[in-house]
């Protein structure tokens, strides 16, 4: 059997991907974390605290949900496992959680984090808040605009919401904040990044945090089909990480299509898209090593998306590497396209989705299945961030039946 | 004889290390800014190469990065403005820099491209020692290409003598744990750390960065290493006032010196 190993190598590498290229000044917090994660997650102690909130303060096991309307119109026996229930309202608790168990066990005592639809953010501060621990977030000044919502629902947790002016003002900028932050504050600060990117060790620990999606899944699925394996997934990509999660106790079974849907924007042949691995080539950002915008002089181009998750110059490395070996499809949908698919879901099931999460139901449109397939779309997040977005775009969405 | 390696076996104390921003103020400044230094008495010069996402910088780098961008400013002009340029000066020039333009331009090009112009030495903060050990290493020495590493107060000693056995310039000694930025004063503890690593007995010269600001900073950091680097107070000083270019160097260096 040739082989099929998607899991990190030991230098924190996904075939040609990944890795951490990082200042000397990030070196201890990195290496410590490198040395420690895969001890403080295996431990017994920290799997019994860390399924015990998913459980109780979260709210997991998240449903599977069989989605009858939207079955009949595609044709297929389609589920929607349903992170968009999870507290807080996106699957980005999952990861939250898990880091802020892992930073008490190093001795952590303020956290950081960057924040693009203010998901992150908020499941940051959530969890913060929850275990008393000071916590600082950074997000682009424009996207502190087109989400404010969320930066009052940071503010209200106690969390200091930082406007960074650099760069494009989103979450690429964000980000480097936030890195600058760990280089200043390097003995008491975790660094909480919130996708499958940045340097080794976080895109794995992140991985294995929201690995808990497939995990349910398959347990879910094995109840409502007989089969634990669908024919396919559909996730929505920015960083990564809720695809990951969604992907991960799939990624050895090549019976199980994996799906991933990139952010096109107003259209991948134009500047304004997000859909990294149309647009990018190998590349440097944040410390890791994947595909990423950017000009033929290395300098990182900045992505566009109607939704604020998506619009991430780079993708994680894990998908990277995915997509070179064909393990994983990554297709893409414009602003148009997402926002088509959040009034269908809308319409059809009664569910507002995140307009992240609109670009995997988009990608319903784009494949054809076969009458009896199980296709299980990773309902990420919910819609009431975006609502002023929604309410924009009603009149051209809505028809007047 | 690698013109970092001369200057150091020359002069022991007080070397000053001058970083700007190539294609800042202006996209022609480069080549003025260089001889301008060189003219005021300035040992070393670190070219900036400006990167649109400097994660190891301040407000001030990123400030002049992105201005150095937005005038059009990229690795091919810059090689193109250094040509020739060792028919005017011969004090060593180190290229500064993040990895991505440099694995764009192609990493073996790069370094022919500074061994063309006259390049010393290389300063690549998102390039760790381990990853430079593996893959780097190599190409760099067949150009003659000294890389230069940063130590900071959080590097391990078992690290600093890594980075010492594998350095033949000198070591970077990030004088706190930081970002790039002018600071105004040096603390008791930073003192306790150049002690420290000086006790250490490091086969390489160091010279010591990072808010490093005016003269009183410089001949404070002079006491504990063989000089040190100044950075954003330079640019910063670029950005004052009316005068020209040229005076604004001549006036800052001479305030550093004296
Ligand atoms: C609901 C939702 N889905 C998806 C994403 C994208 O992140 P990732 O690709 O890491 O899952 C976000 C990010 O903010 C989000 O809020």
């Amino acid at each position: 059997m040739a082989a099929t190993n998607y899991n990190v190598n030991k230098k924190g590498y996904y075939g040609e991907f990944g890795g951490a290229f990082i200042p000397e000044m990030m070196y201890p917090n990195i290496k410590e974390l490198e040395t420690k994660y895969l001890d403080i997650i295996n431990d017994e102690g920290f799997q019994r605290e860390f399924k015990s909130l998913l459980k109780d303060y979260v709210g997991r096991p998240t449903p599977l949900y069989f989605a009858t309307r939207l079955s009949e119109h595609y044709h297929v026996k389609l589920y929607l496992k349903r992170e968009d229930l999870c507290h807080t309202g996106a699957h980005k608790i999952n990861n939250t959680i898990g880091q802020i168990l892992l930073a008490q066990r190093i001795g952590k005592k303020r956290i950081i984090a960057e924040t693009g639809a203010g998901q992150h953010g908020v499941a940051t501060a959530t969890v913060c808040a929850l275990m008393n621990i000071q916590c600082v977030v950074y997000m682009g000044d424009l996207d502190v605009q087109r989400q404010s919502p969320n930066v009052a629902r940071m503010r209200m947790l106690g969390a200091e919401v930082v406007p960074v002016h650099s760069g494009n003002k989103t979450l690429k900028d964000a980000t480097n904040e936030a890195m600058r932050d760990w280089i200043n504050n390097p003995e008491d600060t975790h660094y909480i990044i919130g996708s499958v990117v940045g340097p080794h060790p976080y895109p794995d620990m992140v991985t294995q945090f929201q690995s808990v999606i497939s995990a349910e899944m398959k347990t879910q699925l094995k109840e409502a089909t007989g089969h634990e394996n669908p024919t396919a997934i559909i996730a929505c990509v920015g960083g990564g990480s809720n695809a990951a999660g969604a992907f991960y106790h799939y990624l050895e079974n090549p019976d199980v299509q994996l799906i991933a849907v990139e952010a096109a924007g107003k259209g991948v042949n134009t500047p304004e898209t997000a859909a990294t691995l149309v647009a990018g080539k190998p590349g440097v950002l944040h410390a890791s090593r994947s595909m990423l915008m950017q000009t033929d002089d290395g300098q990182v181009i900045e992505p566009y998306s109607i939704s604020a998750g998506l619009d991430y110059p780079g993708i994680g490395p894990l998908h990277a590497h995915l997509h070179q070996s064909k393990r994983g499809k990554y297709i893409y949908a414009t602003d148009h396209e997402a926002l088509k698919a959040a009034y269908q879901l809308t319409k059809f099931e009664g569910i507002i989705p995140a307009l992240e999460t609109a670009h995997a139901l988009a990608g319903l449109d784009k494949i054809s299945f076969k009458q009896d397939d199980v296709v299980v779309v990773n309902l990420s997040g919910r819609g009431d961030k975006d609502l002023q977005a929604y309410i924009d775009n009603l009149e051209n969405y809505v028809d007047n039946e | 004889m690698n013109r970092i390696n001369k200057l150091f076996a020359e002069k022991e104390q007080d070397i000053l290390s001058v970083y700007f921003t190539a294609g800042y103020p202006a996209i022609d400044s480069t080549r003025e800014v260089l001889l301008e230094l060189v003219k005021n008495g300035v040992d070393i010069i670190e070219i900036g190469m400006p990167f649109s996402d400097p994660i190891a910088d301040g407000p001030v780098i990123q400030k002049s990065s992105l201005q150095a961008l937005n005038n059009g400013m990229t690795l091919k002009k810059l090689f193109e403005q250094l040509k020739d340029i060792r028919n005017e000066i011969d004090i060593p020039l180190i290229a500064m820099g993040y990895l991505n333009p440099v694995l764009q331009f192609g990493l073996e090009k790069f370094c022919q491209h500074c061994k063309d112009v006259g390049i010393d030495g290389l300063i690549l903060p998102d390039l760790p020692v381990d990853l430079y050990l593996e893959e780097y290493k190599d190409i760099f020495q067949q150009y003659g290409l000294h890389n230069i590493f940063l130590v900071t107060p959080l590097t391990s000693e078992e690290r600093v003598r890594l980075i010492d056995q594998e350095t033949s310039g000198f070591i970077y000694l990030v004088s706190s744990a930081s970002t790039t930025g002018a600071r105004k004063d040096i603390q008791e503890n930073q003192i306790r750390y150049f002690e420290r690593i000086n006790a250490m007995k490091l086969s390489n010269p160091t010279l010591i960065g990072f808010g490093i600001s005016n003269h009183e900073t410089f001949s404070r950091a002079c006491k504990y290493a063989h000089g040190a680097i100044i950075g954003s107070a330079f640019i910063h000083a670029l950005d004052e006032g009316e005068k020209s270019l040229k005076e604004k160097i001549q006036r800052f260096v001479k305030s550093i010196k004296t």
